[in-house]
């Protein structure tokens, strides 16, 4: 069942005057991408909807949707719905009558007539031809079959149906080669692999992104993309692929053999011109066109990238963008004398992950060229410029776009440049006085993708806009790639200088109820809320309630009302409900409690009996000091716990998890403190406690951090003299920060209140899934030192209270449910269709 | 309401009976279904907000008793990736596989997410008895 995005809902009709009555010039537009669906704006926007009969022709049966973010859509970041730019809806209400998934095959510039796919003959007074490009599939043998189509498991990344066939069949399989190591070769290679498939990019070229990067560059890059874990093979070509119903992998010119069950082809587009040779319009790599886009045919126009214009073709959108303004131009007459020049791309992307701008050249062509770089091949930056006589001819920035601003428009305006070259790529001034937005000149270009300035923002919000989204919306910034959001954020929030209306819906604790959380908090007290189901009954629009929000809504329950809450199991994910996390297989992980990372010979025996007797396939070693069983049966779960006599070590919950140590001064010659009895401690007290996130702790008996407490949402660090720093917001996941020092303390005392007071600040205050390295950048840790060492809202006994309360409340969720079960069938298994273990045995 | 021609008196899901555990049927495809009612387990098999996972002749299925009362059937497998989808979470409008947090809609099993959709199947209760059409 395949929906069409951006459909119209049942019932809308669109209304079409009595042909022979209509006087207005009739305009087709052949070509419904984001060329083509933008030219009709920029036309409706200048009254052309009274001037033109608007018919588009388009391929796809969709709407008209943001083709960029098909990358974040096939990365699962993005919902299909949320990037269509026009749906049939809105043609409809504009009087444009769209002829979704009808093909032009034919025009007959005579005539002047399009004949389509239907049989339909249209004729027109200005037609306008916005094809786009095609996925190029280099000859390979075996890459087609009989019939010309692609060997099924083989895939072209240019449309929203090729982006859910592989979304599709990610579900499927397990090992993908993605041809071609450019924009989209990069981007799907990383999508796929974090669907969890193993990925191999094959590239033809020395190094990747070679259209816009220097040979060092694409080195550096390409060490960034392999730390994701996707292997690269450069300099080398596939010839065949191999499989005959289906794909089983691709054989390399140098004779390798890589296996895969999904085969991307992001070898480079050519742009759809068949049309435009088949009505003997002139064509050479593209349609050719003047500086009005008009082709040789006075009343034929081309844009966007099917498109060729003073021996350039653009795959960007910015330049289709700067076609179907100048064209709307010419053609409603609001300046007819309109020109395009030839874009200046300045190219700011975000390609697997790794932040890249390039504009210009990226390697100095002349003797006295001035070129200056910058490489971190370790952090995965390498920066560049080349300047021409005092000016600013190219700019490569890989890994940190920072100046990005300033270049481009030093490189758009020829502004002049610092005698400190230097300056160009790096603030000397130790980045503490990064340039503010507030320095920031009015022109200088924000939004690549729809040439937004600074000025057209802050224009915006001297014109009423109240959010950022109205911002967004009113001039389209940030509504391309995406990439330039947290600026165009900033550079809002300055210009309405504390009058913005927040988005209410971003302030919401869960989706579910509109209230953000010390509203949720106080009216959940107000009216004695203490079952998730009566939090929804109470204050959710309707009295629904929301899969999505129940989760977060126990978790703010539970720490609420302690030993009062009223649990109802639905309201909890899988994991909780069976106090073990789920694996793909649907089995379950065991991981008991080891506090601070110590354990003994009889309790590692206990351990070694149950993976025996339970036949557990994998026994393993944790990053948390401790041993984790998986791959276990649900129903055999309670007797297992039953057996193991150890309480849960809640490696699955949004809770407090772990304390990890090292060794200290028991053991260890350099040790300053007793870190890992402080560790276990730690770990005692605040066992279990429920928390908007995971959180992890860790202490070490000298600044040498073995157990990385510098990077924990608590850390703490003996530094002698019995005294101790504690650390709160650090992180080493998916981000890496160090913790800010929250205070030095005279006692292992003083640390456990301090940490149970941080935590439980953390608790009350954190958004759901907020780990501590957001949400201390996000409240200060200033105004967290006054709140939590001055009591500055005199809120300390408070916070120490809440955190006691829990503490109390807690019991050993293993103990309790493996005697009886919590509701009926808790443990029973829920039939996985794969064979179980699914997971090697090792 | 009588059910005329129910094959099964006897639940035909192993774990509704004393000791055998689901695991032990063989995996079954979401197959378009004849419309053959079955007998899988009694209502109070399934507590209220949650799904348990039952085997309709020979399809494995998830049944959900929702808060509001109202029940609900689908595949028992996810469609992404073979996600257990009677460990899911649900509300009025979807079900939400435990796996990878893809929602599937009651009203006629598609995803919200545009990908492939979940095979949903009548269901009813009948003198306590939960009884699914495959
Ligand atoms: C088992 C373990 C890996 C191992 O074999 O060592 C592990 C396994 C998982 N980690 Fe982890 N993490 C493990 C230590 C870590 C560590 C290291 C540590 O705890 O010191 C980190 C970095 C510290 C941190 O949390 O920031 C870590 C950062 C993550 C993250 C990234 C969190 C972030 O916001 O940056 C996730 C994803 C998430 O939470 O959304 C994650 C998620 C997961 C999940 C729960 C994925 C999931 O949702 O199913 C994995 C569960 C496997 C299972 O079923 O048991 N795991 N994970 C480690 C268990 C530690 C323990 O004993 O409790
Ligand atoms: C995954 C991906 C990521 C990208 N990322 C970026 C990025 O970060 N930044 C950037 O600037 N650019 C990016 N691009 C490129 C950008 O999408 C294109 O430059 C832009 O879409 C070009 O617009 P267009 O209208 O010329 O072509 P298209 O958007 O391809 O539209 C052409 C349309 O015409 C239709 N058509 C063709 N022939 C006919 C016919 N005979 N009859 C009827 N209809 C026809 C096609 O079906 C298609 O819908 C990306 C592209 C992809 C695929
Ligand atoms: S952190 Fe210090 S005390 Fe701990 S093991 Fe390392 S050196 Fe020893
Ligand atoms: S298996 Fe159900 S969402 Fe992935």
């Amino acid at each position: 069942m395949t929906s069409i995005l951006g459909g119209r809902l049942g019932g809308a009709t669109t209304l079409h005057l009595d042909d022979a009555l209509d006087t207005r010039s009739r305009l087709v537009v052949v070509g419904n991408g984001m060329a083509g669906a933008r030219f009709v704006e920029e036309v409706l926007e200048r009254g052309g909807g009274e001037q033109f009969r608007i018919t588009v022709f388009g391929d796809e049966p969709h709407g008209n949707y943001n083709r960029i973010m098909l990358s974040p859509v096939l990365a699962g970041e993005s919902h299909e719905d949320e990037i269509v730019l026009n749906s049939h809806e809105w043609y409809a209400d504009n009087g444009v009558d769209l002829r979704a998934g009808v093909r032009v095959e034919r025009i007959d510039t005579a005539a002047k007539q399009v004949h389509a796919a239907d049989g339909s003959v249209t004729g027109y007074d200005h037609l306008v031809l916005a094809t786009g490009s095609y996925s190029f599939v280099p000859p390979m043998t075996g890459v087609r079959t009989d019939d010309g189509s692609l060997l099924p498991g083989v895939y072209g990344f240019r449309t929203i149906d090729e982006t859910r066939a592989m979304l599709e069949a990610t579900g499927r399989c397990t090992r993908a080669v993605v041809m071609g190591g450019g924009l989209l070769g990069l981007e799907a290679a990383r999508a796929l692999q974090g669907h969890g498939l193993q990925v191999e990019l094959v590239h033809a070229m020395p190094w990747l992104m070679n259209a816009q990067l220097d040979a060092e560059a694409g080195a550096i890059l390409k060490r960034s993309v392999e730390s994701l874990g996707i292997t690269v093979h450069l300099d080398v070509l596939a010839t065949e692929v191999l499989g005959t119903e289906h794909v089983q992998g691709v054989l390399l010119k140098d004779g390798r053999r890589l296996d895969c069950d999904l085969l991307v082809v992001a070898a480079g587009v050519r742009p759809h011109t068949d049309l435009a040779v088949r009505s003997g319009l002139e064509v050479q790599r593209g349609i050719v066109v003047d500086d009005q886009l008009r082709t040789e045919d006075p009343d034929v126009y081309a844009i966007g990238e099917c498109a060729q214009h003073r021996d350039q073709v653009y795959g960007l959108v910015a330049p289709a963008w700067e076609h179907a303004t100048v064209l709307a131009d010419v053609l409603t007459g609001t300046d007819p004398d309109a020109e395009y020049h030839g874009s200046r791309t300045a190219t700011k992307l975000k390609v697997a992950g790794v932040d890249v701008a390039v504009m210009g050249v990226n390697t100095p062509e002349r003797d006295d060229d001035e070129f200056l770089v910058i490489s971190e091949p370790r952090r995965g930056v390498h920066l560049s410029v080349v300047i021409r006589d005092d000016r600013l001819v190219g700019a490569t920035l890989l890994g940190d776009t920072r100046k990005v601003a300033f270049l481009t428009q030093a490189f758009d305006r020829g502004a002049p440049l610092p005698e400190e070259r230097i300056r160009l790529l790096v603030d000397l001034s130790d980045g503490v006085e990064e340039v503010g937005v507030a320095e920031m000149p009015a022109d200088s270009q924000v939004c690549n993708c729809n040439g937004v300035t600074k000025g057209d923002l802050c224009g915006a919000v001297s014109g009423g806009c109240a959010t950022v989204g109205e911002v967004m919306d009113r001039t389209r910034a940030g509504k391309g790639c995406g990439s330039c959001k947290s600026l165009v954020k900033q550079i809002v929030e300055w210009a309405a200088d504390g009058e913005l209306t927040e988005d209410p819906a971003a302030s919401w604790y869960v989706p579910g109820i509109p209230m953000p959380k010390p509203e949720l908090i106080r009216a959940i007290r107000e009216h004695d809320l203490r079952s998730v189901s009566a939090v929804f009954a109470t204050l959710a629009p309707d009295g629904k309630d929301d899969a999505k929000s129940k989760m977060g809504l126990t978790s703010l329950l539970k720490m609420i009302w302690g030993h009062d809450f009223v649990p109802e199991k639905d309201g909890e994910f899988i994991n909780d409900r069976v106090h073990a996390n789920i694996q793909r297989d649907g089995t379950f992980s065991v991981v008991p409690q080891m506090k601070g990372g110590v354990t003994t010979p009889a309790q590692l025996r206990r351990i070694a009996d149950v993976a025996e007797k339970y036949e557990v396939p994998m026994v393993k070693v944790t990053g948390g000091q401790r041993i984790d069983l998986l791959g276990v049966r649900k129903e055999d779960l309670p007797a297992m716990w039953s057996d193991l006599g150890m309480p849960s070590g809640y490696a699955y919950g949004k809770s407090f998890r772990t304390v990890k140590t090292c060794v200290g001064s028991d053991f260890c010659r350099f040790g300053l403190g007793d870190s890992t009895q402080l560790g276990i401690d730690l770990e005692t007290r605040f066992q279990g406690i429920e928390s908007p996130a995971k959180m992890k702790l860790a202490v070490v008996g000298c600044p040498r951090n073995c157990a990385e407490a510098y990077v924990k949402d608590v850390g703490v660090v003996a530094v002698g003299n019995g005294r101790w720093e504690v650390y709160v917001g650090g992180a080493a996941g998916a981000t890496i920060r160090k913790g800010d020092l929250l205070a030095t303390v005279g006692s292992p005392d003083e640390v456990m209140t301090l940490a149970g007071r941080f935590m439980q600040y953390y608790r009350e205050n954190a958004n759901w899934l907020e780990r501590t390295y957001d949400f201390v950048p996000r409240i200060g840790l200033e105004k967290i030192k006054a709140v939590l060492l001055e009591d500055s809202e005199g809120i300390c006994a408070d916070l120490d209270a809440g955190m006691q309360q829990s503490i109390d409340a807690y019991t050993d969720p293993w103990g309790q449910d493996a005697g009886e079960p919590a509701t009926p069938g808790q443990f029973r298994s829920a039939l996985p269709l794969v064979a179980l273990p699914q997971v090697p045995v090792r | 309401m009588s059910a005329p021609h129910l094959e099964a008196a006897r639940p035909t899901t192993p774990g509704t009976e004393l000791g055998t555990p689901a695991t032990e049927t063989p995996p079954g495809t979401a197959a378009p279904g004849t419309g053959t009612p079955h007998v899988v387990g009694r209502v109070d098999d399934v507590p209220p907000g949650e799904g348990r996972a039952f085997v309709a002749g020979d399809v494995q299925v998830a049944v959900f008793r929702l808060r509001d009362g109202s029940l609900h059937a689908t595949q028992a497998a996810c469609p992404h990736a073979g996600g257990p989808l009677a460990d899911g979470q649900t509300d009025v409008d979807v079900l939400v596989c435990p796996l990878h947090l893809f929602a599937y809609r009651w009203a006629d099993g598609a995803a919200t997410s545009g990908a492939a959709p979940v095979r949903v199947y009548p269901v009813r209760e009948e003198d306590g008895l939960l009884v699914v059409s495959v």
